[in-house]
């Protein structure tokens, strides 16, 4: 069997596997980054809708190559019709980019390879390989062909199906209730606001909500994520969303162009996301915002805090558990409080009736919030409607 | 036993995380179920186009 040595392997070429491959090679480690499929970014499980704020914190530099539009604000709608538009004066750096996804995840690949990591397309992982109880590697399919990857360390960042950690004995099962089951059209000829990302929430998309992210001249990615223990009998993602926009004359005339799925988790991360020569990155380490089902920066935040860590690992040549702890504490200490929070107030969310979300939107629209983040929208909320941030008050 | 409608299915690999047992695997436009599938119907639930079905 053809066997690869190396000090890191990365499973998954996503944003959190390349920025990882990119930190570990920078820091003068020898990569491999595995991508199972044969293409890097494709085929799309993504609504493309980012913030710009966190951009810079990892070192990525706006592009006008995968930056599809450039929004000016987000408009917010109840099930009942309710609308609040959110301008980019008072929503800053949370109003964002629609990218062409393909072309970041290329992208980012890019830099990886840029700073020496090895990509090896069309590989995908099959199994860890432990000696005496210690993970030294990974099996793998490359090509067809079985091969071995034996390293010092192992990246999972594969994504929400996550079955890395799971088979190197770390805990990724979700709650039901913790996962958004998601499907997503882009729609072509149809009436929407250009440079405006939409989002509509109650009882249209039960436990999450449906978007419409602009991706130019009446083109957008239409889609839902909806929670399934909420959902009616017999009813899944596709029936909500298709009956939504039977219902909006904005899509009368609107084909689609592709069809694609996609699951969110929706809890506030794993509780380790390290063990002994093993290090979880991004959604696979169920590091996702549970509000808006957002895990691009936060893919970006732990794959770049991986690659740092595990290359002051490198100089000892320890990756125990313990070495690894400065990456759970980089994590946690950026973005714990903000998880945790947005998963408490998305399982307040999810038990609204639609009259309460529609006062809500009204609420926030007569407020003079300045500056609108999903922080200040508590904040607001927290004032008229306390028993909405029951339970997690303290964090607002 | 779990069955796939493969004219359905859109090979997001939603089930294959969302499975408590791990027992999914996603090879490409392949869903593949192993013998520690336990009928729980969790991806059946789940699936955003109805394209499992307990059996």
């Amino acid at each position: 069997m053809k066997t690869y040595t190396c000090d890191a392997v990365i499973v998954g070429a996503g944003p959190g596997g390349s920025m990882a491959a990119k930190y570990c090679a920078q820091g003068g480690m020898d990569v491999i980054l595995i991508e199972k499929k044969a293409e890097i970014g494709a085929p799309l499980r993504c609504a493309e809708g980012v913030s710009k704020s966190w951009l810079d914190e990892v070192g990525i530099k706006p592009d006008s190559t995968w930056i599809r539009a450039d929004m000016k604000g987000a408009i917010i709608k109840s099930t009942k019709g309710t609308t609040y538009q959110l301008d980019e004066s008072k929503a800053g750096n949370e109003v964002g980019y629609v990218l062409e996804r393909h072309l970041f995840d290329k992208a980012l690949a890019r830099d990886a390879a840029n700073a020496g990591a090895k990509i090896m397309m069309r590989t995908s992982c099959t199994g860890i390989i432990r000696e005496d109880g210690k993970i030294v590697g990974i099996k793998a399919k490359s090509m067809g062909e079985e091969i071995e990857i034996r390293a010092k360390v192992v990246v999972a960042a594969d994504g929400y199906e996550s079955q890395v950690g799971r088979w190197a004995g770390i805990d990724t099962t979700l709650k039901l209730s913790d996962i958004d089951s998601c499907i997503q059209y882009r729609m072509c000829n149809i009436d929407i606001t250009p440079d405006y990302c939409e989002f509509v929430i109650g009882s249209a998309a039960p436990g999450g909500y449906i978007w419409v992210f602009p991706k130019g001249e009446k083109v957008a990615n239409v889609g839902i994520g909806v929670a399934g223990h909420l959902c009616k009998k017999g009813a899944d993602a596709k029936y909500y969303l298709d009956k939504w926009i039977a219902e909006d004359p904005r899509f009368k005339n609107g084909q689609i162009l592709e069809i694609m799925g996609g699951f969110v988790s929706t809890c506030p991360g794993l509780d380790s996301a390290v063990d002994d020569n093993i290090v979880l990155v991004g959604d696979a380490a169920r590091i996702i915002d549970p509000i808006t089902g957002g895990g691009i920066c936060h893919a970006c935040r732990t794959g770049m805090y991986a690659g740092q860590v595990l290359s002051e690992c490198n100089k000892t040549g320890d990756f125990s558990k313990k070495a690894l702890q400065p990456y759970e504490k980089r994590w946690r200490d950026r973005m714990e409080d903000k998880l945790f929070r947005n998963w408490m107030a998305k399982e307040k969310l999810a038990t609204l009736d639609d009259d309460t979300i529609d006062d809500i939107i009204k609420m926030v629209k007569t407020s003079e919030i300045s500056n609108v983040t999903v922080y200040n929208l508590l904040k607001a909320i927290k004032e008229k409607y306390p028993k909405v941030v029951e339970g997690f008050e303290d964090l607002i | 036993m779990i069955q796939v409608n493969v004219d359905k299915c859109l090979h997001c690999g939603g089930c294959v995380g969302s499975c408590p047992k791990n027992a999914i695997y996603l090879n490409d436009f392949v869903l593949e179920f192993n013998s520690d599938c336990i009928n729980c119907g969790i991806c059946v639930k789940l699936c955003p186009v109805a394209a499992l079905t307990k059996v």
